[in-house]
């Protein structure tokens, strides 16, 4: 039975995980280019979550598709084409014209940013929490003792396979295409790639495109998980990710990964076995110990003051 | 001709953008239904006003930028202040002390909960949060996302204190200030060492954390459920209407003072409003207490080496300062100025529970300090009041129902409008509306400099 209880909390854990460390990729990429802590990420990842429960609202109602596969797949295209859309425009619009302005700048207008976008949701979609009817829920048992069973959920499944295929699509582009190399060189030496000929504004721009779809991946997920939204809900699983990003070494790929996946167990795992109610009380713990001792993460490089 | 083009093509690209953005969200509104199901309710009304919206900004703003465009910008340095400067901060101080009996003259003692208590009252505890803020943003350039956690300290040092030891509202007040304070170097101690964003999002993690342990302790903080704080006394005397109430107090006093002249008694009725406007004259000093030590400590040492951590850190640094304790004091003025707010707050509602003490809460005072102008005093005080003004004004604005449907609340458009506001200035005027730094130190004559003018290092 303990050890039973052990696996099902580490499967939920890793499927939390994934959604963590899929919106730690758009932090740590922000981050390591420009060296902004972008604020209003998670409220993208909600923004991106309303638009999947649309897409699905409009597949399932209005053309009857009854393919849970079609379905799951429009949603995933269409919630990462418009999330980066809103990316972009936001990166255009408040963060652009405030490089060189301020050191604290670019973090207030995000900060407003998020205000904005939970508020406009809010606004346009209406206060109350919106149930999605439950995707997939077939699951497989995977033992049982004392009357407790060890259940893998289709859907847990598909949500770590979809993370997984997606990071390695991701990895092959920040790697081996020409736009991932500029993405490297910008944040290596923004000035230096620019006399190279890199068109760093765009290559920023990619990057918060990049970022927010696979926020908006995450965002389809967290529907199709918990079946359940609200204006409110990018802050919490924003800040987590955040977490993750720092804990994970921010600046690092990898790193935001794994970060991820740490601070998904450790939550599973302590709601699990000491408390839900203190589980936040435990994710905002790390990032205090993290941030203070240390900076630099288990996979970061320690950051280097300039003059 | 080819500028024209330009623009129409631009707008072209933001209506398509923007249909984009809004069309799923706005044109298509998930609704629940009888069943409980979610359906959907396409609104192409709704969806082309956002659009429309859009377009027009663009082309205002870029038409504005067009028309600004090779102009030189005259570089105003001024050195006298004008009449209206000169007078605002005497003018201001008499409005505010005036107030109450503006509102009991004019709109009659009937008028007093509203405007005295929900409007005065409230909109100086956010002066004093702004204010107490600012010196942590403002003056020494830590950006402090969880502001609100001192106030909770404040709010449940108060109601803890009184309700365990039985201390009086004028005991807690020094004391929670303190324990504010302490806080504040408790947390900044390990915490300060860290760069400015990281050191936001520290705080952050720290105000959540706060409110998460003021919702789920239930045994010491009453839970979501809030404890009871004792209400606010005049010095030990009650405001009720019993005989040893305030109004009978008030009688005795009288009655005693006019028969030694031999005048006849005087009797006070009872009511609530004694204990509102009270409580109005208490926030006023308080609020004045933390504008009156911000001026000095600016002039002290350690004012200066917050604005001149602020400007350069690393400067400081080689200069000699000792910057964590320069950042502590900083961190535990602002702290204890948020938990003597908070402790008002405690006496004020006569209750504390945690909703009060969300991360929104600090987002609002940032915003406030934020679109104040980081450093300005009366640049903050106007800010908070067209925050709080604004948010009353929102809530008269009931015949845009008529106009939007029913179901338009403007209320709900507030924390939008603030966001908004905040990337504007940002944009626009990154040191806030009142962008004027006044030197503490100056060679023969004090010069204002537009913060235009003034070359920031990075810190």
């Amino acid at each position: 039975m303990e050890y039973l209880y052990f696996i099902q909390q580490l499967i939920n854990g890793i499927t939390l995980g994934s959604i963590y460390g899929l919106i730690a990729i758009g932090y740590t990429m922000v981050f390591g280019i420009i060296g902004m802590v972008n604020f209003s990420h998670g409220d993208i990842f909600m923004v991106s979550a309303f638009i999947a429960l649309i897409v699905f609202l409009v597949v399932t109602t209005w053309l009857g598709i009854a393919s849970v596969f079609i379905a799951v797949l429009l949603m995933l295209i269409i919630s990462m084409a418009l999330a980066g859309l809103w990316n972009w425009a936001i990166e255009k619009v408040a963060y652009r014209p405030l490089r060189g302005s301020f050191r604290l700048a670019p973090l207030i207008s995000a900060i407003g940013v998020s205000l904005i976008l939970s508020n406009f949701v809010q606004v346009a979609q209406g206060p109350r929490n919106k149930p999605v009817p439950p995707l997939f829920n077939d699951t497989i048992q995977l033992a049982t003792w004392d009357g407790f069973t060890a259940v893998l959920a289709y859907k847990q499944i598909a949500i770590v396979l979809i993370t997984a295929i997606l990071l390695a699509g991701f990895w092959y582009i920040v790697q081996k295409t020409p736009l991932g190399r500029a993405q490297r060189a910008c944040e290596q030496d923004r000035k230096m790639a620019a006399l190279l000929g890199i068109d760093v504004d765009r290559t920023i721009s990619a990057t918060f495109v990049m970022g927010a779809a696979l926020a908006a991946v995450a965002g389809t997920m967290y529907v199709m998980y918990y079946g359940v939204i609200s204006y409110q809900d990018g802050f919490i699983p924003g800040i987590k990710a955040f977490t993750a990003a720092v804990l994970g070494g921010i600046g690092s790929l990898p790193g935001a990964v794994l970060g991820g996946l740490l601070i998904g167990l450790i939550e599973t795992f302590f709601s699990g076995y000491f408390s839900l109610a203190y589980k936040d009380v435990a994710a905002f713990s790390i990032l205090v110990v993290v941030l203070i001792f240390m900076p630099q993460g288990i996979l970061g490089r320690p950051e280097v003051e300039k003059v | 001709m080819a500028e024209r083009r330009n623009i129409v093509l631009g707008a072209a690209a933001v209506a398509i953008v923007s249909l984009g953005m809004f069309g799923p969200l706005i044109g298509l509104k998930t609704e629940q239904n009888m069943a409980n199901e979610l359906v959907l309710l396409f609104r192409p009304w709704h969806m082309l006003a956002a659009i429309f919206g859009a377009v027009a900004i663009y082309v205002i703003v870029t038409s504005l930028k067009a028309a600004n465009e090779g102009r030189v910008r005259a570089v105003a340095v001024k050195t006298e202040k004008s009449r209206f400067q000169k007078w605002l901060a005497p003018g201001g101080l008499g409005a505010l002390f005036l107030y109450p009996l503006f509102i009991a003259l004019f709109v009659g003692v009937s008028g007093i909960p509203k405007w005295v208590d929900n409007f005065g009252i409230l909109i100086l505890i956010y002066v004093m949060l702004g204010w107490g803020l600012n010196i942590v943003v403002g003056l020494a350039g830590l950006l402090d996302l969880g502001y609100v956690a001192f106030y909770a300290i404040g709010s449940y040092s108060y109601a803890l204190l009184s309700l365990h030891f039985g201390w009086s509202f004028w005991i807690c007040l020094p004391v929670a200030g303190i324990l504010a304070a302490l806080w504040g170097v408790i947390l900044g101690f390990p915490v300060l060492r860290l760069r400015g964003d990281y050191l936001a999002i520290v705080t952050l993690a720290f105000g959540e954390i706060i409110y998460l342990i003021a919702k789920n302790w239930k045994n010491f903080t009453g839970g979501g459920a809030g404890i009871s704080a004792p209400r606010i006394t005049f010095f030990g005397i009650k405001f009720d209407a019993s005989e040893n109430g305030f109004a009978a107090w008030v009688s005795w006093v009288m009655t005693s003072i006019s028969e030694t002249f031999g005048g006849p008694a005087i009797t006070l009725a009872h009511a609530p409003w004694y204990r509102t406007v009270f409580l109005y004259y208490i926030i006023v000093l308080l609020a004045l207490l933390t504008a009156y030590v911000t001026l000095r400590l600016r002039r002290l040492p350690v004012g200066r080496a917050w604005e001149a951590l602020r400007e350069d850190e690393i400067a400081c640094r080689s200069l000699g300062l000792n910057t964590t304790n320069t950042k502590l004091t900083a961190f535990a003025c602002g702290a204890m100025f948020g938990g003597l707010a908070g402790a008002f707050f405690g006496a004020r509602q006569g209750f504390v529970d945690p909703e009060g003490f969300k991360f929104i809460e600090s987002a609002i005072i940032l915003a406030i300090v934020v679109l104040g102008g980081m450093g300005s005093l009366i640049g903050v005080a106007m800010a908070a009041v067209a925050m709080q003004g604004g948010t009353e004004i929102l809530r008269e604005l009931g015949f845009l129902k008529q106009v939007f449907g029913d179901d338009f609340q403007p209320e709900l458009y507030r924390m939008l409008i603030f966001g908004g506001a905040m990337v504007i200035i940002m944009l626009w005027k990154p040191r806030g509306f009142v962008s004027v730094r006044q030197p503490t130190a100056f060679l023969n004559e004090r010069k204002a400099i537009g913060l235009e003018n003034v070359k920031e290092g990075h810190g």
